[in-house]
């Protein structure tokens, strides 16, 4: 009984969250003010935060949040703030092909659900999911995806140093 | 819960972000859209994750956060160069490259 009322309430919660992540996203590629385009994408961002709680990964919700909340939207912000001489409403932020896009986006989405629902149909997620702590993550970035965590540091440092350059004013 | 269910969210959160990343000439969106696309594969590594009960998945969307990051810090410094260059991000204005 409190099962079922636990899965009622999850796929609610689901159907708010997801609306409010598709309505965010459109917004973000529609909208003709890139503040806005910003504070919509902090929406999206937020509603996949809260998706992976639902999904029964904390620790990745909460780095979401610190990173993309914190970090990338902070540095969004700036590069708007920076690259032009007012902030407001304006035209010519789509190509003059944008219209292109439609069918694009339209035939991967089909081809995707196609795929989907002949693979997956309706497979439930487990009822009792296995919890995995931090320290089964951090097992597994020590352990056996060592390689790659250094070479994502690498990344990072080359990255922070290539944006030092490029930025710098000589 | 369904499995497809957010298979299908990051499926459509994809296209969407797909669909930014044709029509959008200004490159600070075009970022936002591939901000979006990280996101969605994110959403689907991490319903595999439970499905599998693996904590393969949250490596690898732990890793993609990362990755990100990387990739807006470089992104945001190359457009600031381009626009203290050129005045302008438009992106069809670029065609140095163009052989």
């Amino acid at each position: 009984m409190f099962a079922a009322e636990l899965l009622v309430a999850q796929n609610i919660g689901f159907a708010v969250i997801a609306l409010a992540m598709i309505v965010g996203a459109l917004r973000v590629v529609t909208t003709n003010n890139v503040v806005h385009a910003a504070l919509w994408l902090v929406v999206v961002l937020s509603g996949a935060a809260a998706q992976y709680v639902l999904l029964a990964a904390e620790f990745v919700a909460i780095t979401q949040v610190l990173v993309y909340i914190g970090a990338v939207m902070v540095l969004f912000l700036f590069g708007t703030m920076l690259t032009r001489a007012r902030i407001g409403t304006e035209r010519d932020l789509n190509n003059t092909y944008w219209r292109l896009g439609i069918p694009v986006a339209g035939v991967l989405f089909a081809a995707m659900a196609i795929a989907l629902a002949s693979s997956f149909g309706d497979e439930q997620l487990p009822k009792e999911p296995r919890v995995i702590g931090v320290q089964e993550i951090s097992d597994q970035i020590f352990g056996p995806y060592l390689l790659p965590f250094w070479a994502l540091s690498f990344v990072l440092l080359a990255a922070i140093i290539g944006a030092i350059v490029l930025a710098r004013k000589d | 819960m369904l499995t497809s269910q957010f298979l299908v969210l990051g499926a459509i959160l994809f296209c969407i972000g797909v669909y930014g990343v044709i029509a959008r000439k200004n490159a600070v969106l075009v970022l936002m859209s591939i901000e979006l696309i990280l996101n969605s594969v994110n959403i689907n590594l991490l319903a595999f994750a439970l499905r599998n009960g693996s904590a393969d998945g949250h490596t690898f969307a732990l890793y993609i956060i990362a990755v990100a990051a990387a990739e807006v810090g470089v992104g945001l410094a190359m457009v600031l160069l381009i626009y203290r260059n050129r005045r302008s991000i438009g992106l069809d204005e670029l065609s140095e490259m163009r052989g």
